[in-house]
């Protein structure tokens, strides 16, 4: 009784607002949505993620924003990781420069990527200063392009520091001796690192990398003020939606979300799936 | 590979310290037209304006840091009872407990957000605080209950049990065995729930439906407005307290994925 006590505060929040939020998002993006008139069973608001122009394109690029911020996060964590080798171990303020642009907003981190790679930012200045882009449309649009590079390179700077943090906490616990063994019995540079090094941090490094595509999959900020209103991200999408004027759009905001809670729900199983094996007792990431 | 140090080292700093540097000359700019590397003038307009009340920013700072205030105070006193529950003792359904606890933190709590949202229409909680705090809770209490989970896990119950056969009583047992074990923990919660709250923007403008201005909402607004030296002052004073916040636990922070 004392132990059921102890969780209803717990309970209250992921039962009720977070569990129950969850299936009246349900019911009300399948057909039973009053305010926009629609009182019977429909999966009309899903198929929309298909038959709607605009969500399935939503759909298609929030799910290549992810893979290509992933990707290069992971490369370029592994990389910075690799290099810091040795030197983070004592050196306690690169391991605090690291650690600042986690704590930094995505909001602000949007903002101030604006000021560095907008057409007149602070990169587009120091080329001009060097002799190339001599007016300001002669640098590449960046920030709100159609591409969605300014919401990947501002993922890409949020997350390698994350990437390169977990990198190192697993180098550092693992990697050690088994390098130093292989490299007694005579593995070159390379074979170390193809054959023992990678193989070693892979699994932690997956798993990470399914937490940062599940981040930029949810993704709001970031693509609401460095991106373009079409095509838009799916929270985007789901947020201007759920706020028009015209409520009968509601649902198919909801069914948004809902989908995207869905991918999130399946990504976070596969990262526990993985990090169960990992050396360490639990995902202390979080 | 030579070069591989020096470039890490030079983009590391250049990450953590270049936003810094051009809001805060932005802030400071008066004019600052392209393509020049400085500005042509300076002046403290933009702080000026900032900090005067008719900006609202001033308001909005104390939205903010009540609504985290609030959402922190919230989460840290539900989870402590929880966490230790969930560290001490097996029970049917525990895994999957933690499974879910883990959904709100890392998943956008976004459709469950929208889910409620008619409720809160009904109830009276939409575009005020208290619906706003309530929706912040959502990732905020499960992220602060795994992290004191974690922190009961590691603390050895025997020093409580032993401190107890002592004669202490248990506010004695609480105040001198259990708080200094799981005082790290306790930290990073707090500054956790606290910054998933200051950070807040999509679930704040959905329930607040733009009634409720918090710093974000107020930055935002600024940014689509384009005035550069305002927005990054506005930046700045949104920034600082997470910095601050953040370096105060930064080393009990663990990155083992």
């Amino acid at each position: 009784m004392r132990r059921a006590l102890s969780l209803l505060p717990v309970l209250l929040v992921i039962g009720g607002l977070f569990g129950g939020g969850l299936v009246l998002a349900l019911v009300q993006s399948l057909g039973y949505f009053a305010p926009a008139g629609e009182h019977s069973f429909t999966l009309a608001h899903y198929q929309a993620l298909v038959w709607d122009k605009e969500i399935r394109f939503s759909v298609l690029l929030t799910f290549a924003l992810g893979s290509v911020s992933t990707i290069i996060s992971a490369v370029l964590g592994v990389s910075l990781a690799l290099a810091f080798r040795g030197v983070a171990k004592g050196n306690r303020i690169l391991t605090a420069l690291l650690q600042v642009p986690i704590g930094v907003p995505h909001l602000a981190m949007a903002i101030v990527l604006i000021d560095v790679a907008g057409q007149s930012g602070l990169v587009a200045r120091i080329l001009h200063v060097l002799g190339f882009a001599a007016v300001p449309a002669a640098f590449p649009e960046l920030i709100n392009d159609r591409y969605g590079i300014g919401i990947a390179a501002a993922y890409v700077l949020k997350e390698t520091p994350l990437i390169a943090l977990v990198a190192l906490a697993m180098l550092r616990r693992v990697a050690e001796e088994y390098e130093l063994v292989a490299a007694t019995l005579g593995a070159s540079n390379w074979q170390r690192f193809r054959h023992v090094t990678l193989p070693l941090i892979a699994p932690a490094i997956v798993s990470a990398s399914l937490l940062v595509f599940a981040f930029v999959f949810g993704a709001f900020e970031i693509p609401y003020v460095l991106g373009r209103p079409y095509p838009a991200m799916l929270g985007v999408i789901a947020q201007r939606r759920f706020m028009s004027i015209d409520l009968v759009e509601r649902p198919d905001a909801i069914a948004v979300a809902v989908f995207m809670s869905a991918v999130s729900t399946l990504l976070i199983w596969a990262y526990l799936r993985l990090s169960r094996h990992l050396i360490g007792d639990r995902p202390a990431l979080f | 590979m030579r070069f591989a140090r020096p470039v890490a080292v030079a983009f590391t700093a250049a990450l953590a310290l270049v936003p810094f540097v051009l809001l805060g000359t932005w802030s400071l700019a008066r004019s600052w037209f392209w393509p020049a590397l400085l500005p042509q003038s300076w002046s403290f307009r933009a702080w000026e304006y900032v900090l005067a009340p008719e900006s609202g920013v001033a308001a909005a700072l104390v939205t903010s840091m009540g609504i985290a205030m609030l959402v922190t105070l919230l989460s840290v006193v539900s989870a402590i009872p929880a966490a230790r529950t969930l560290a001490y003792h097996e029970f049917a359904g525990k895994r999957i407990f933690l499974f879910v606890l883990l959904l709100p933190v890392l998943a956008l709590p976004l459709a469950s957000a929208m889910g409620v949202h008619g409720l809160f229409l009904r109830f009276g909680l939409t575009e005020n605080i208290m619906g706003v705090v309530l929706v912040h809770l959502i990732p905020a209490v499960p992220y602060a209950t795994l992290m004191l989970t974690g922190s009961f896990s590691a603390l050895d119950r025997d020093l409580e049990a032993q401190a107890r056969t002592l004669g202490a009583t248990p506010l004695a047992v609480w105040r001198y065995v259990t708080l200094p074990a799981i005082a790290p923990g306790l930290a990073v919660a707090s500054a956790f729930a606290f910054l998933i709250s200051w950070s807040q923007y999509l679930m704040t403008l959905l329930i607040g439906g733009g009634r409720v201005l918090t710093l974000p909402l107020t930055l935002v607004a600024f940014q689509r407005g384009g005035d550069e030296a305002i927005t990054a002052a506005l930046c700045l004073i949104f920034i600082a307290p997470t910095l601050f916040v953040f370096s105060a636990v930064a080393q009990f922070v663990r990155y083992e994925a």
